[in-house]
């Protein structure tokens, strides 16, 4: 069966205004509304697309966390996946941990493409796919802004700092996901309800056979030190006046 | 414990970028540490010979194969993972080069990657930012395998000219290359302006400019000034600027001495690709918009009175 695997990340919600704890051991996440790490919800419509293009046949969608990540799991059905794994993990998941369990799922589910976001925003590691890609031994496409998936090849167009970069990859393949790509769509209620009824399987980590090896200790989490607020000027004239003080012109 | 880093060279087969001279520097934060850059190409000679000109830099491995006539990081990543022996750490600027590469070759390595590494405390402790930049991360490696890293470009000073050349070593490399991935093609825009990403001056626009039109008066000044220009998110989704021109948590993330954000209103994401900037000019008709708020110089108004005249009187 021609399989997308889209893989998602619970995250702080991208408009929730971050705030360090006062003794340093991580972000205040309490009380914090989270969501599907907005490049990942991107993953998911381009692989609902390509299903509905005809493409795939099936879209399964897989996160590995914390059991109450079900609720994010249960917004990309209502988005239209077919079906949802959480692979159960508590407390720090390295993007090695991620991948090793991603990996463990594509031997189960044969996926012609995985597609997973580019990074997430809380971490900002941007490291999973990449990853995942080099465990399985498979082409990455990176940062894609326009994907053409064949029947045994797929065309994938970068952003890259350069400007636009195009790929050719065998399938099956790994594919992370830019902000233009295309725009999720917005779930509709009767779409939440149907969710309800679809398959959500939940497999432990250790189950997996995958170890939440933890490589990097967390020291100390800071706020970022503040710009001091500047002054306003009242026209052009005065602004490049200011401008030529300060040696800038 | 010796320390010795490995650096990956960006390059486009005839010049060095100039995030490996960043990458020198920051490597130069590993105290005592060897440091080696490693130059993938067809012909590597004349890249090499600039690595070599680093100040810092102790030796050169040049890998030549034909395979390497494009930069994919499938076919670099084990290359890289058999040159790394040695190495105590691998590191790639935070470019897209280095951000689809490196996390390859920590994935083949199974080793822990530092991503956008800020500041280096000692060989294992590392600062980078998380949050788009709303929090500092400090980690610490077990130190037990090899740190691979990006570095985070607006952080650091390009290394300077060595007084003398360090040798350059021409390295065979038996990995097998995959054949998977295949380059098609690369559409830049031509641009006689200066490159976004180390330009001194830059001048960006937001979604106020109204059309890639509207942008010809930032063209006008930027070129007047010198300047490279950079645009807001919403202004590339609005199809007014290309994908390159991005400033932002996604985008660009640039460290200019002078940058004017014109018509922007300053959301998180793009304040995370300015924070290092020198001097921050604001120029809105919104007075309460949010980019005021790190601006050492705001002004308020209608941009297209105001950057011509700006233009006029420089």
């Amino acid at each position: 069966m021609r399989r997308i695997l889209v893989g998602i990340k619970r995250v702080v919600d991208y408009n929730v205004r971050i705030r360090v704890k006062p003794d340093g051991s991580g972000v205040v996440t309490d009380g914090v509304k989270l969501s599907i790490n907005p490049f990942d919800e991107i993953a998911l419509e381009e692989a609902l697309r390509i299903k509905e293009r005809g493409g795939a046949e099936e879209v399964v969608v897989a996160t590995v966390g914390p059991a109450d990540c079900q609720q994010q799991l249960r917004t990309a059905l209502a988005m239209g996946a077919d079906r949802a794994v959480l692979v159960q993990a508590d407390g720090v998941v390295e993007p090695l941990v991620a991948a090793r369990a991603l990996l463990k799922l594509v031997e189960r589910e044969q996926p012609l493409l995985v597609i997973l976001g580019k990074q997430a925003i809380d971490d900002d590691n941007g490291q999973t796919g990449q990853v995942l890609a080099a465990l399985w031994n498979r082409p990455q496409a990176t940062y894609a802004s326009k994907l053409e998936l064949g029947p045994s090849s797929a065309r994938v167009t970068r952003e890259v700092d350069a400007g636009l970069e195009t790929l050719e990859v065998d399938l099956p393949a790994v594919v992370t996901t830019d902000l233009r790509l295309n725009e999720p769509r917005y779930v509709k209620l009767p779409d939440i309800m149907k969710a309800k009824k679809k398959p959500l399987d939940t497999v432990a980590l250790a189950a997996l056979g995958v170890e939440q090896r933890q490589q990097l200790k967390l020291v100390r989490f800071e706020p970022p030190p503040q710009r001091q607020k500047g002054i306003r000027v009242k026209d052009a004239a005065e602004l490049v006046e200011a401008l030529r003080k300060k040696g800038l012109l | 414990m010796s320390w010795k880093v490995l650096i990956v060279a960006e390059h486009d087969g005839a010049k060095l970028n100039v995030s490996t001279a960043k990458c020198v520097t920051c490597a130069l934060g590993v105290a005592g540490a060897e440091i080696s850059v490693a130059v993938c190409a067809v012909d590597a000679a004349a890249v090499a010979a600039q690595a070599a000109r680093l100040a810092g830099v102790s030796g050169v491995l040049a890998v030549e194969n034909p395979a390497n006539q494009h930069a994919l990081a499938a076919v670099l990543a084990p290359q890289l993972v058999a040159l790394s022996g040695p190495f105590t750490h691998v590191l790639g600027p935070s470019t897209t080069f280095g951000k689809d590469l490196m996390a390859r070759v920590a994935g083949l390595l199974g080793a822990a990657q530092v991503s956008d590494v800020m500041a280096i405390e000692s060989p294992t402790r590392f600062r980078r930012p998380i949050y788009a930049g709303n929090a500092i991360l400090t980690v610490e490696a077990a130190g037990d395998g090899k740190i691979v890293g990006t570095v985070r470009m607006a952080s650091f000073e390009a290394a300077g000219p060595a007084a003398t050349p360090a040798p350059v070593e021409k390295v065979a490399v038996s990995a097998q290359l995959p054949t998977h991935t295949r380059f098609v093609s690369v559409s830049a825009a031509r641009s006689d302006r200066p490159d976004l990403q180390t330009a001194a001056r830059v001048i960006s626009g937001g979604r106020a400019l109204g059309s890639a039109e509207g942008f010809k008066i930032l063209y006008s000044l930027a070129g007047k000034l010198g300047a490279a220009v950079g645009a807001s998110r919403a202004a590339v989704d609005a199809g007014y600027a290309p994908n390159e021109m991005q400033v932002g948590q996604t985008g660009k993330i640039i460290a200019p001495e002078l940058y004017v954000a014109v018509g922007i209103s300053g959301a998180i994401q793009h304040l995370t690709g300015i924070k290092d900037a020198r001097t921050i000019v604001a120029i809105n008709k919104d007075a309460e918009a949010p980019i005021f708020e790190v601006a050492d110089f705001g002004l308020v108004g209608d941009l297209f009175q105001i950057i011509p005249e700006i233009e006029r009187l420089i």
